[in-house]
């Protein structure tokens, strides 16, 4: 789950680090107020979940009340990237001497929280990875003995920071190793972390990605941005659905995640342009799928739906009821093609004989059926 | 021949009185599985059906040897029993388990490791060596014994392409499911490696999905190190970057861990790899010269 800036720092502040004073505004007014109160220029700041802000012309320097009022008027209501931005971060400004990069992140192929840092801070490091990879410098922590100093020390020698805020540097960077272990995050991520023309260091941004799978120990879902969310997506989630809106106009409804992509990809295959991706997990409950094909439908491109079920040890014939009593509750006019295999698929077939369905026994056959009945 | 399970294995289920831990274990006995004990805290002293209760790991590997074990208990819940299974000197702990928190299992992963013992999964549907054994939630009817070994990330697409396997002949040694989490105790190079030394393996078929570079270090494996043929599929082409599709681990970060990267790697490590589900039973025919 992406949290906000200001989320990441209110998170952050706690362990101590150099984050310039803020404040959260969602009005103009609100803004001026925090301008005000700070007495010093301030950057006013987009609150949305994603990347590229400031090239959208969502981040502003303000010298006055004034500015910071009218820079959070401009800013507020923008759409970034299909974004509409509907809070701001007003910060004190910083001077900027030089800028760096550093992060902890949990790294899938070591198997360790992996603490980065680089000298070439305030752009994208995905992008500095892809043209200058070896100016990102990376150390492992232990996965039973944590991050220590001399590691931290190592990255601020090879980044350059000049030998008096070495100190500093590595209580950041133990900082950031904390909150991964402490907040279940798989990201935090600081860039810029800059050096103040005066010789201090600062956080002057903040990221966090907090992992789903701890959600049952943190209280994630009050930091969760309802309002940024995808109506269907937020209800398929409150369902138990995995559900992801894409572009085109075939909907599936599938059980599993692997066998969803793979379904996917083969009505691509066969011409065709899917218009989610959607895992209804195991069991194929009637209220789960009666929802699914609530939400598949309410995309006014969708032309027809694809249901891909491999029942396994789930019974077909349940799986069957489940869809039929969906549609008495889903009625519809978009053609629906099914496939159903497993333990008593004949039955479950036979069930569905009543509904006005088109039964597929093979994966192909429907991917091809779906693509062809969506044309008519 | 096989690979991790097979008549010899004994096994041990974790949260046997739970609903999952019931319906699955009457499920692999149904299969001829050798579940020769359960464990419930609290609940020692009692009987599953015909198999004995144990309140830890360590009693009932002491009174059953058992030898295996499949983990049935809810996220909050998993590590620990990952832990005491492996403390209690079982050489094989499968987790099926969805939901375990990714910063735990960076240590776990560690602790199996350094104690000499091996995790499959979490978020894993378990194993199969047809006509055998069968640990996990896997339909057993799909599965047929053969030659052919199956590594996949993934469940019912796993299951898809077992059931064309069979369907077209081709019977299997062990069909793995690794699980579908960022991450897991077992790899792809992992299971490779297994199948390779398995004599009764012909040839390997590896499932993958978007997400990480599990693929892509299997790839260099494949090339250095694989005598027998491999095909594989990779789902996910059609999945936009940045959305988690379904499991932890699918997803694309940036314009890394794509299927279309994936696929390629493969692809230049020799790899036959298909187009759908069916055409990895067309592919595995043509590498066996049937």
């Amino acid at each position: 789950m992406n949290i906000h800036e200001y989320q990441a720092k209110q998170l952050l502040a706690p362990y101590g680090l150099p984050i310039p004073r803020f404040g959260v505004a969602d009005t103009p007014a609100e803004a001026r107020a925090i301008a005000t109160a700070f007495g010093v220029p301030v950057v006013v700041k987009a609150q949305v979940l994603v990347g590229g802000r400031g090239k959208a012309g969502g981040v502003k320097l303000a010298n006055s009340p004034d500015e910071a009022e009218a820079a959070a008027r401009l800013i507020l209501g923008m759409n970034i990237k299909g974004n509409v931005v509907r809070r701001v971060l007003v910060s004190e400004a910083i001077d900027i001497g030089k800028e760096y990069y550093l992060g902890a992140i949990i790294d899938r192929a070591s198997k360790r929280v992996v603490v980065m840092a680089s000298e070439e801070g305030g752009v994208e490091i995905e992008q500095v990875a892809a043209l200058r990879p070896e100016k990102i410098i990376r150390v492992q922590a232990d996965p039973f003995l944590g991050l220590f100093d001399y590691q931290a020390r190592e990255l601020a020698y090879a980044v350059g920071l000049p030998l008096n805020l070495v100190g500093d540097f590595v209580k950041v960077a133990k900082s950031l190793y904390r909150a991964v272990t402490e907040w279940d995050a798989t990201l935090v991520e600081i860039n810029p972390l800059v050096m103040a023309a005066n010789g201090a260091l600062w956080a002057l941004d903040a990221k966090m990605v907090l992992d789903d799978n701890s959600a049952f120990r943190h209280e994630f879902e009050q930091l969760r941005d309802v309002e940024a969310e995808d109506p269907f997506e937020r209800e398929a989630r409150e369902m138990g659905i995995s559900y992801v809106k894409l572009d085109g106009n075939i909907g599936c409804v599938v059980n599993g995640a692997g066998l969803a992509m793979a379904t996917m990809d083969l009505i691509k295959l066969k011409g065709g342009e899917p218009a989610n991706f959607l895992d209804i997990g195991g069991g194929a409950k009637a209220d789960t799928v009666a929802a699914a094909l609530r939400i598949i439908l309410s995309d006014p491109k969708v032309k027809a739906v694809l249901f891909n079920i491999f029942g396994g040890i789930t019974r077909c014939d349940e799986v069957a009821r489940g869809i039929l009593s969906a549609l008495e509750k889903v009625p519809t006019k978009v053609p629906l093609v099914v496939r159903l295999v497993g333990t008593n698929e004949k039955e479950g077939r036979e069930i569905l004989k009543q509904a006005d369905m088109i039964t597929a026994t093979s994966m192909d056959e429907a991917a091809a059926l779906v693509v062809e009945v969506s044309r008519k | 021949m096989s690979i991790l399970v097979d008549r010899t294995t004994r096994l041990l289920v974790q949260g046997i009185t739970g609903r999952e831990g019931q319906f699955h274990t009457r499920q692999m006995i149904a299969y001829g599985t050798k579940v020769v004990a359960g464990v419930t805290p609290g609940r020692g002293g009692q009987m599953m059906d015909d198999v004995p209760v144990f309140n830890s790991a360590k009693e009932a590997v002491r009174t059953t040897g058992a030898n295996t074990s499949v983990i049935f208990v809810p996220a909050p819940f998993a590590i620990d029993a990952i832990i005491e299974n492996v403390d209690a000197g079982l050489g094989l702990v499968v987790c099926i388990t969805e939901g375990i928190p990714t910063i735990d299992m960076l240590r776990t992963y560690h602790y199996v490791r350094e104690h000499g013992a091996r995790l499959v999964g979490p978020n894993c549907p378990g194993l199969i060596t047809p006509g055998e054994c069968k640990v996990g939630i896997m339909p057993g009817y799909i599965a047929r014994p053969g030659p052919v070994g199956l590594v996949s990330r993934s469940g019912t697409l796993t299951y898809e392409v077992v059931n064309h396997l069979s369907q077209a002949g081709l019977g299997q040694t062990t069909c793995l499911g690794i699980g579908g989490d960022p991450i897991i105790g077992t790899s792809f190079i992992d299971a490779l490696s297994l199948f390779e030394a398995d004599p009764a393996t012909e040839a390997v078929v590896l499932i993958g999905e978007i997400g990480g570079s599990d693929e892509e270090q299997a790839a260099a494996y494949i090339a250095t190190s694989m005598s027998k043929p491999v095909v594989g599929f990779i789902a996910g082409r059609t999945a936009p970057p940045g959305k988690r599709m379904g499991h932890a681990g699918a997803i694309i970060s940036g314009s890394s861990g794509t299927a279309v990267e994936k696929m390629r790697a493969l692809a230049d490590a020799g790899v036959n790899v298909a187009e759908s589900p069916a055409e990895v039973a067309t592919l595995v025919a043509k590498v066996l010269g049937r």
